[in-house]
């Protein structure tokens, strides 16, 4: 089992090696260059000159990638085009908003969720089964700006009990902090859960179909019994998976829930960068969302292959 | 009164998805006493497996309990609340399924689902419980009692886990056990040891038993009782002697004809002198990826003859049918049809060789696309191999329908539309279009019932004789092998154990494992299952599973006869003996089984 | 063990089997609506696409047009109007796109296997590696945002999850006997592609490509409202709301409807596959636990 986990783990550091490649080349498919597409229309080739020369442009594709790379892991994430400052700077800043942001959702969503979907699958097919299936096909159906701006409008705009922009300051107590994150973690909550809950109850129904929940049946063990103790453990291979898809669902969320609300987070500064073509700024944030991304998927896997007693305890 | 369970009046409701309740258990009344052994038999549509669910009040999903009685130690459970008679399973009544792989929860430790439902039912802690599950997989003859509880169900062998389904049945001490087709999915050298461990358990502890089952064979071993079954109706009713010795119904003597009798108790067909053999497979070493499932298979199918292959699952035979159809490329070795030797890649090979070796699947369902018409199923090969289109091909579907029984309106229809003995039937007219000289059965009746499958086995007779086509029969049911093979081919573990005319490989003298094989086909004769249960070689026998990629002799490890020293470590040399006989053994011929 | 004819057989047609239902009818009817809008939509509004017709920006449904005015005094419902053809145009474009490289690649994978099946999965799974939304602003802040790199970059973000499904499909239909039987007769590989996989997989296709088609909708929805999608003067949803968020504190439903109309297509389009793959579902044994 070790050996599938330690390969599982190199198959991660592959991964993230290769997202790294698709970073970086992504820019080296442009026509021209990139100091072409800074400098625009109006460029001269002497001012070409002078900023190929500072970005380093001159050199082999593989030297920069090489440097590049090795900048990242040191935590040089190079200097923005737009603002002339350093990357990291810009981002350090702003990465906990977006970070409290994430962690606040999922810590509602995901326990929600996951009890939301197991009440779901022990009804399945009563009216409550229903009612929650509809809803949650609405849910999943629906943008996560229209989930925010209604939100906004009955909580900010008409009642005026929750603040629409999200901006904290330090010396928030805890009530300042609720009026200001409410909304948006709400928003972002609300576009994973409807999906998590779906894809919890599924998992967990598609068991039911198996010969030894069957056999459980007819032992006489009640429903509760049933779900939790045989089908559930027999599910959370596919949980897992389920729930690091959709944390790193949210990464979508979270642009969309930072804009709506006016976050000062990453992926603000990401869009933002995405608009004036900043590109080391743009490879910087697609690094590390990518890298949390991987890691996610890498950390479902793993408990995945602890959760399957056939690989835990061999023949 | 000494009924455990009487049920009065049964009706059983089914709908198929989407559609509406149709009637599949009609007004089926029956009972059963402390101790007694009823079996529910009949082919699949019967509604065996229904009632013996409804006996515990409980109808499967897309069913439901339409009417009648269910009288369980004197209540009737159809009146309680479904909370109260949800409490009565696994307490009262109790349950064991056809496939214990599948109905242990792999998640779980044996032990644990073992003694669960009494534990949930209050009928002691855990510590006692778990003491008297002990007991009981002593009592069932399984290696390991202390052990066997801490181990998860993908540790165990598929005839241990079989016997283990039968402790957690017997563990909450019920009153009434339902057996629901338990030893259907075991092979017949694994169903001796399982069969008679439910036999001396229900014996044992007095018990009343329901047992499912489509098996005659098996029921003569277990049953007091048995009730005939069919389309969801009683035929008849009556005690074991009675129903096998007597039976008073049409149906139930047709069911009892189209029982084979014992392999070695047929007249077999003389052996043909041929030519050229139209296959010839030499050596032949295959397998998946790193898996080698055959290895140095050899063998010849004559002109117009049939050559059964016989063997238990795994052994091989569906790959060895893959390997000549070059579906599953053989790594070594050589194939020759009708004399030439044959590319072992399906893609080199040229379209005439395909033609004359075709393929009919196990599964007759899935091998039709079901998004085709039957007209279009068989008119393709046509196309490709003779160039056959238009009004032409027409005639000649027309014609190839008839030639297996079917009417020449089915070439309109869909394949869900037939039934599946017709779908098979259909399989076989595909393969015929090519105009083969050899077609390939892969366990072609194995999924029929016995009535229907008795049809097919004569149709491919009189296709034999008529268009002198040859088949490699590939089964595990060795009467029916025995019933129109010219010659046998034994497999085991992926290896040659045994081959030659039908008349040498039934009579003695035996290789060890064929000997086996032929003493465990169940017969119709009571008292069958005590005499050969207690032998050494189904001791033997009952000790190791099938090795495979084995150094020695595969066998070595279940082989009551084995040479320790030699057998494990050398490969047993090819004796030829008379009569054509060809037997992998170290043993020396006087010393085999005879 | 089955030689009864079972009472209600799946014919040939993906379609047949199916009830209509309520929710069937009703998600129908709305796609049926904005689809229909979409073709006849420049002919029925009532004002120009980019045409400003009131001084009075963010006027409230009723004043100035019959659905109010935006940010700078255009009609709300005729941009609406316009906005349904962009919006759907766009998804349907990358969709069929998505398709068209998913599906020939998943099931090329599929039968072929190999070193083909393996290069291709790898270099999908090297982009599934990636968030989607952060796989599409790397690659519009690369090349700008156009129509044409819009539309190529989602189409190319959805065609992975196409792929992914169309393999699966194929990889389990591919070992169905049918399948062998054709391969065992000598078929070529476009005869097994077209003749006896794609048939049998039609029905989860169809579903698929709904699914898509919704997803592409909120992704391109998302992207316009981050200003990265549609730009201006054009008509579409997602921007439209990016306009005029502004107007919500001032009373105004222009930013709420774009995005209830992308919510009702949706919807619609979810209902209607999950409408679709109803037939599948049966009871659980849990229920008949209660009977």
């Amino acid at each position: 089992m070790f050996r599938i986990i330690l390969r599982r783990l190199l198959q991660g550091l592959l991964t993230l090696l290769l997202a790294s490649i698709i970073i970086f080349g992504a820019t080296e498919i442009l026509p021209g260059d990139v100091a072409e597409a800074v400098l625009g229309q109006n460029r001269t080739e002497e001012a070409l000159a002078t900023l190929r020369e500072q970005m380093g442009l001159d050199r082999p594709a593989i030297v920069r990638y090489a440097d590049w790379l090795g900048g990242m892991l040191q935590g040089d994430l190079g200097t923005s085009l737009a603002t002339d400052r350093p990357v990291a700077d810009m981002i350090g800043s702003r990465i906990w908003n977006t970070l409290r942001l994430a962690l606040l959702a999922a810590a509602i969503s995901v326990p929600l969720s996951l009890a939301l979907g197991l009440w779901a699958a022990m009804r399945a097919g009563g009216a409550v089964d229903k009612t929650m299936a509809m809803t949650t096909l609405a849910l999943i159906a629906v943008p996560e700006f229209f989930i925010g701006l209604v939100l906004m409008k009955i909580f900010a705009v008409e009642l005026g009990w929750l603040s629409a922009t999200a901006n904290t300051r330090p010396y928030y107590d805890f009530w300042q902090n609720f009026r200001a994150l409410a909304l948006p973690v709400a928003t972002l909550s609300f576009a994973v859960l409807a999906h998590m809950m779906r894809m919890t109850r599924s998992s967990v129904i598609n068991i039911f179909t198996s010969a030894y929940i069957e056999m459980a049946a007819l032992k006489g063990l009640p429903k509760r019994r049933l779900v939790l103790r045989h089908a559930l453990p027999n599910a959370l291979s596919p949980i897992f998976t389920v729930i690091a898809l959709n944390l790193s669902y949210m990464v979508s969320g979270v642009i969309i829930v930072e804009t709506v609300f006016g976050v000062p987070g990453l992926t603000r500064l990401l869009v933002d960068g995405v608009s004036l073509r900043d590109i080391p700024l743009i490879q910087a944030c697609a690094m590390i969302f990518g890298s949390v991304y991987i890691l996610l998927n890498l950390l479902a896997d793993i408990l995945s292959i602890l959760a399957n007693p056939r690989l835990r305890y061999p023949k | 009164m000494s009924d455990i369970l009487s049920i009065r009046n049964l009706r059983v409701e089914g709908r198929p998805p989407g559609g509406a309740y149709v009637p599949i258990v009609k007004d089926v009344s029956l009972s059963v006493r402390k101790g007694e052994v009823l079996a529910l038999i009949g082919e699949s549509g019967s509604g065996k497996s229904t009632i013996s669910l409804a006996a515990m009040g409980f109808a499967r999903p897309g069913c439901r309990i339409a009417g009648g009685e269910v009288w369980l130690n004197g209540y009737d459970i159809m009146k309680l609340s479904p909370r109260e008679r949800h409490a009565l399973r696994g307490d009262a009544v109790s349950y064991v399924a056809q496939s214990a792989a599948a109905s242990f929860n792999p998640a779980l430790r044996i032990g644990r689902q073992v003694i669960e439902a009494p534990l949930w039912h209050g009928a002691g802690d855990a510590a006692t419980l778990t003491a008297q599950a002990t007991e009981l997989y002593r009592k069932l003859d399984l290696p390991n009692p202390e052990s066997v509880g801490h181990r998860f169900p993908h540790q165990v062998s598929g005839g241990q886990l079989q016997r283990l389904m039968a402790a957690m049945a017997m563990s909450c001490g019920p009153d009434l056990l339902i057996l629901d087709e338990p030893t259907t999915a075991l092979d017949v050298t694994t169903q001796i040891e399982v069969l008679k461990a439910f036999k001396d358990i229900i014996r044992e502890q007095g018990t009343a038993a329901i047992y499912v089952t489509h098996d005659l064979a098996v029921v003569a071993q277990v049953a007091d009782r048995i009730l005939v079954l069919k389309d969801g109706e009683m035929v008849e009713e009556g005690t074991t002697d009675a129903i096998l010795h007597n039976p008073q119904h049409d149906y139930t003597r047709k069911l009892m004809a189209a029982v084979r009798p014992a392999p070695h108790l047929v007249d077999h067909v003389a052996a043909r002198d041929a030519d050229v053999p139209v296959l010839s497979v030499q050596n032949v070493t295959a397998g998946y990826g790193t898996v080698t499932i055959l290895s140095d298979v050899s063998m010849e199918v004559p002109r117009a003859s049939v050559v059964g292959v016989i063997g238990e699952s795994g052994c091989g035979k569906s790959t060895l049918a893959r390997v000549v159809a070059g579906l599953t490329p053989a790594r070594e070795g050589r194939i020759e049809l009708n004399g030439k030797q044959v590319e072992a890649e399906l893609d080199a090979r040229p379209r005439e060789a395909l033609r004359d070796c075709q393929m009919v699947f196990q599964m007759a369902d899935t091998a039709l696309n079901p998004r085709q018409r039957i007209r279009d199923i068989l008119g393709r090969p046509l196309q490709f191999y003779h160039g056959m289109t238009g009004r032409k091909q027409a005639d000649r579907v027309a014609e190839l329908l008839d030639l297996v029984d079917l009417p020449a309106s089915f070439a309109s229809r869909y394949p869900a539309e037939l039934s599946g003995g017709q779908k098979q039937r259909v399989n076989l007219a595909r393969a015929l279009a090519a105009d083969p000289r050899i077609i390939l059965c892969d366990e072609v009746t194995s999924a029929l019932d016995t009535v229907v499958a008795a049809g097919v086995i004569e149709l491919l007779k009189s296709l034999r004789d008529r268009l002198g086509v040859a088949y490699m029969f590939i089964s595990h049911d060795l009467s029916t092998v025995a019933s129109f093979a010219d010659e046998v081919v034994v497999l085991y573990a992926g290896r040659v154990v045994e081959k030659g005319p039908s008349k040498a490989v039934f009579q003695a003298p035996w290789h060890p494992y064929t000997h086996l094989l032929l003493a465990s086909v169940p017969e119709m004769r009571q008292g069958w299952l005590e005499g050969v249960a207690d032998t050494a070689e189904a001791r033997a026998a009952s000790t190791g599973s099938v090795q495979i990629g084995a150094k020695g002799c595969p066998f070595a490890n279940r082989c009551a006869k084995v040479i320790t020293g030699t057998c494990e470590t050398v490969a047993p040399p090819v004796r030829d003996l008379p009569g054509g006989l060809t037997i992998a053994c170290h043993l020396p011929p006087e010393a085999l089984p005879a | 063990m089955s030689d009864a004819t079972d009472p209600i057989a799946p014919r040939a047609s993906v379609f047949a089997g199916l009830r209509l239902t309520w929710t069937a009818i009703i998600a129908g009817s709305v796609l049926l609506f904005w689809f229909t809008l979409a073709l006849i939509g420049p002919w029925i509004a009532p004002h120009g696409e980019a045409e400003i017709i009131s001084s009075t920006t963010f006027a409230p449904i009723g004043e100035g047009g019959i659905l109010g005015t935006d940010k700078l005094g255009r009609d709300v419902l005729s941009r609406l109007i316009y906005g349904v053809r962009t919006t759907m145009l766009l998804a349907l474009v990358t969709t069929v796109i998505s398709f068209a490289c998913g599906v020939t690649l998943g099931f090329a994978a599929a039968i072929l296997k190999g070193w083909f099946d393996v290069i291709v999965s790898r270099i999908v799974e090297a982009f599934m590696a990636f968030p989607s939304t952060l796989l599409a602003l790397v690659i519009i802040g690369v090349f700008g945002t156009s129509i044409t790199v819009l539309v190529l970059t989602v189409g190319l973000v959805l065609s992975t999850g196409v792929f992914r499904v169309s393999r699966a499909l194929g990889y389990d239909v591919g070992v169905m006997d049918f399948v062998e039987a054709a391969r065992a007769r000598g078929e070529g590989t476009w005869w097994i592609l077209t003749r006896e996989i794609l048939p049998n997989s039609m029905a989860p296709l169809i579903a698929e490509f709904g699914l898509r088609f919704t997803f592409s909708i909120l992704f391109l929805s998302g992207l316009s409202f981050l200003g990265l999608g549609v730009q201006e003067p054009a008509a579409d949803w997602g921007l439209m709301v990016q306009e005029n968020v502004g107007g919500l504190f001032l009373g105004s439903s222009a930013a709420l409807l774009p995005a209830a109309c992308i919510a009702s297509l949706t919807i619609s389009m979810n209902l209607l596959v999950d409408w679709f793959q109803q037939r599948q579902q049966g009871e659980t044994v849990l229920e008949k636990i209660d009977q």
